[in-house]
């Protein structure tokens, strides 16, 4: 073994006290040194944390950013998500791959360039985007993609490549030098109005804990993540928890494709985020909070220490907050590594904890039991900035806003066909209708609410609202056109992306994702029955018996699509006598055959 | 002294100590709820969902749950029979399961169930994954054609310095379970046979060492899974 590699892991490791439980950032620091996590690499790591192999092996292995050989000197991860294609990420692909001399999944001869897929990075709103050593370059073309690995191979750095340029707002603040732009085309009353850092901290801390929770509860406020339980009501669960140390998350892992608005909030309200996490900790007791953030957005990282370390200057974090002897409450930054099922609260902890993110069984939920066994509250980036204005501007305010069951605003990330993709903070109650024409979009098939886990919705049902009671969603939003062909470079897509994207824990989920892009593949390609559309359907029912959300949802983009949109299904299946199987292929089945034989 | 509860199980009362796993509370009152992640001994996982019941009306695996007072408890209606049926034809479609030449044929509960349920044709598009049988270890084979992923060797064999043996890798479909070199390095021949007897198919086998039964006089072939728990 190359001295390097046990040099980096004893530094890396000794720099989080050599506690297994924070292996994931050990990880991502090797890696970031080393390049990759080889087995010599991890068996080193195994070595000097004192756990098996294997289960540092079992935590690389399902992080999708987890790389087991050399990535190349520039790891270029392009987004392969329904919306980077809409907008030209085929030709972007080739570019790439005719450019740099290989294909995606390999890295050049040279060592220069590694081109890799990855599933949606939070940019649908400037599509088609890659990744490239974790900066980010949006609305690439194909002559863009030419001139990037053209710089790589002239020795440029990451930094030179961005050519000097910076995206608007916060994306240009020196610790973040982002070309990403934030496209807030709507400002709300809730996240994104005037907001001075601390004012409702100090709000708060004249109140008793219980009294907070009492205003939440009465602003009914619901978690923004999609599934909406009443964040009030998570807290005094945490509160009235037995635990000498208790927690509090922000769950900035979104991942749902066509989702961006936490990466937006957290570049320019980072600090209404902590803050919120602050509130939630005096509501609840906690000590110590963990900002959980996806690891796209890792370019967001100095900023957001930076961000820290001035709140606790500022009194905001640290001890005795705001002068209360007693409210002491600090937060972490912990990054993720490439995996979409982190965004269910359960497997976010198990990640926060160097596992592999599974979800867990409930009970006990983790406002008794989360985070290292101790009560945790986990909420969403938008949760907490409801959070802060609730408290300044209470519960009678907030209840004025959104609908009957859905109360305050959501911030919706538009995406897809139309004029002005981008983040809507708009009241509940909003139409679909509302949204298109805000968006500038013409000649709408379908819409996409909630992401590949919501539903997909057409033209009859645009008089839909969005809130809690009609049409939930976390915040994604994408709009289908007219001319796209809605099975084949949408269904498919996520059909695709929950295969990947499942943890693999519960049979159904593990196998009913592959086993339905199997059968759809078939359908579009002409070759399928109306028996093969009816046994999708009734998939459903199974995948309902799935542990988590993920699993539970993971049919539903070929589920809503047959339920809306069944006449598209109709239109592909196989013409001619129903007794024969026209869901065998005979060339695929005799491919191994003729290849031999084809040798001689 | 333990406290004992009362709960309901298919429309009877039944009585069990607080906090026994669903699973065995129901089998000591006579109703059979298919398992095949679970293992007693073990920790519970929920992963195959095949024991999964109605509690107070909702989906919940019994393996997970614990009973308490006034639970009501549902485990034989005709959807979740109907679900368990499709668990088992899933798991025999996902991997490679060729019976008629593994070893454990009539020791096997994937197809002690498969019989239970009456599997015949299948409903499930075969994916006929491309998967290794793995053979480095000196006492253990590992083939993975035949493995469920059901973790059973993830959590309950360990060496002798409490340190696990098998450990997940990978995610998804790509899902996969490995043996560790280091702490399975020097397992005797009493740990290889329990790492084998844990796995409920043949995923797990001792090296040189196999057919002591005759197929024909295993346990399932005497007596279908799930009869021991008598009415």
């Amino acid at each position: 073994m190359s001295s390097s590699i046990a040099q980096t892991v004893k530094t890396v490791v000794s720099r989080y006290g050599g506690d297994a439980t924070r292996l994931m950032d050990v990880l991502i620091d090797v890696q970031d040194e080393l390049g990759c996590l080889s087995h010599v690499t991890t068996a080193r790591i195994a070595h000097t944390l004192g756990v098996p192999q294997v289960d540092v092996e079992q935590t690389v292995s399902f992080y999708h950013f987890f790389a087991r050989e050399p990535r190349g000197k520039f790891a270029v991860y392009l987004n392969d998500s329904v919306v980077a294609e809409f907008c030209g990420r085929g030709e972007v692909a080739r570019a790439f791959e005719e450019a740099a001399g290989c294909r995606f999944g390999e890295v050049t001869a040279d060592g220069v360039v590694g081109l890799f897929h990855t599933a949606c990075i939070g940019m649908s709103d400037q599509e088609p985007a890659a990744l490239v050593n974790g900066q980010v370059f949006p609305a690439l073309t194909p002559d863009k993609a030419r001139e990037l690995v053209a710089g790589m191979r002239a020795g440029k750095t990451v930094e030179e490549l961005k050519g000097g340029r910076t995206g608007d707002g916060q994306n240009a603040h020196p610790l973040v030098r982002a070309l990403v732009h934030n496209h807030i085309r709507r400002r709300g009353v809730m996240v994104f109005d005037h907001y001075q850092p601390g004012e409702a901290l100090r709000k708060v801390v004249a109140m008793s804990s219980g009294e907070v929770i009492g205003v939440v509860k009465a602003a009914s406020v619901r978690g923004r993540g999609g599934a909406g339980f009443p964040t009030g009501m998570k807290w005094d669960f945490a509160r009235r928890a037995a635990g000498d140390v208790k927690y509090v998350f922000c769950n900035a892992d979104e991942g749902e494709p066509g989702t961006f608005k936490d990466r937006v909030i957290l570049t320019e309200r980072p600090q209404m985020v902590i803050e919120g996490m602050a509130i939630a900790a005096y509501a609840v007791g906690a000590q110590r909070g963990i900002l959980y953030v996806r690891n796209e957005y890792r370019y967001l990282r100095s900023y957001l220490e930076h961000v820290l370390e001035d709140m606790r200057a500022q009194g905001l974090l640290g001890a005795a907050i705001c002068g209360q002897s007693g409210f002491d409450f600090d937060v972490s930054l912990q990054f993720g590594a490439g995996a979409y099922v982190c965004g269910e609260e359960s497997a976010l902890i198990e990640s926060a904890e160097g596992k592999r993110g599974e979800p867990r069984d409930r009970p006990p939920f983790p406002v008794e039991k989360g985070y290292l066994q101790k009560p945790t509250v986990v909420n969403n980036v938008e949760t907490l900035c409801s959070a802060v204005q609730v408290m300044l501007k209470g519960a009678e305010w907030y209840n004025r806003l959104g609908t009957e069951k859905s109360k305050g605003t959501k911030v919706l990330c538009v995406s897809g066909d139309c004029d002005r993709p981008g983040i809507y903070e708009v009241e509940w109650g909003f139409s679909v209708n509302d949204i298109l024409q805000e968006a500038g979009a013409r000649d709408v098939q379908a819409v996409q609410v909630g992401g590949p886990s919501g539903s997909c919705i057409g033209p009859g049902e645009f008089g839909r609202v969005l809130a809690y009671e009609d049409l939930a969603t976390g915040g994604s939003f994408i709009i289908i056109g007219q001319p796209r062909d809605l099975l084949k470079d949408v269904v498919l897509n996520f059909a695709r992306f929950f295969r990947e994207e499942s943890c693999g824990s519960c049979v159904p989920c593990r196998a009913l994702t592959g086993m339905a892009q199997v059968v759809l593949e078939r359908v579009i390609a002409g070759r399928g029955t109306a028996e093969d559309v009816e046994r999708l359907q009734s998939w459903q029912k199974i995948m309902r018996n799935n542990r988590c959300g993920l699993g539970q949802t993971a049919l539903n983009p070929v589920v809503s699509t047959i339920r809306n949109f069944r006449p598209l299904y109709d239109a592909r299946l196989a013409p001619g006598d129903p007794r024969f199987v026209p869901g065998f292929d005979l060339s695929a089945a005799v491919k191994d055959y003729e290849a031999a034989v084809s040798k001689g | 002294m333990a406290s004992f509860v009362r709960y309901t199980l298919d429309g009877k009362t039944c009585l069990a100590e607080e906090g026994t796993q669903l699973v065995a509370a129901a089998r000591d009152s006579g109703v059979y709820i298919p398992t095949l992640c679970n293992h007693p001994g073990i920790p519970p996982k929920g992963s195959c969902r095949i024991c999964t019941v109605l509690v107070n009306g909702i989906p919940q695996t019994a393996c997970t749950t614990k009973v308490v007072e006034d639970m009501n408890v549902t485990t034989g209606t005709p959807e979740l029979e109907a679900f368990r049926k499709a668990v088992v034809e899933i798991l025999f479609a996902e991997g490679n399961h060729l019976c008629p030449s593994c070893e454990r044929s009539g020791n096997c509960e994937l197809q002690a169930l498969a019989y239970r349920y009456r599997v015949t044709v299948p409903h499930f598009p075969y994916l006929f994954p491309k998967r290794d049988v793995e053979a480095w270890h000196p006492k253990l084979v590992k083939d993975h054609n035949r493995c469920i992923q059901c973790k059973r060797c993830i959590r309950g064999i360990h060496n002798a310095e409490g340190k696990a043996l098998f450990a997940f890798g990978k995610r998804g479909d790509k899902v996969v379970i490995n043996i560790d070199p280091d702490t399975s390095r020097d397992i005797g021949d009493e740990l290889a046979q329990q790492a084998m007897d844990i796995c409920p198919v043949g995923a797990i086998l001792r090296k040189g060492k196999g057919f002591d039964v005759p197929i024909g006089r295993r346990r399932y072939d005497r007596e279908p899974i799930g009869s021991e728990v008598k009415p």
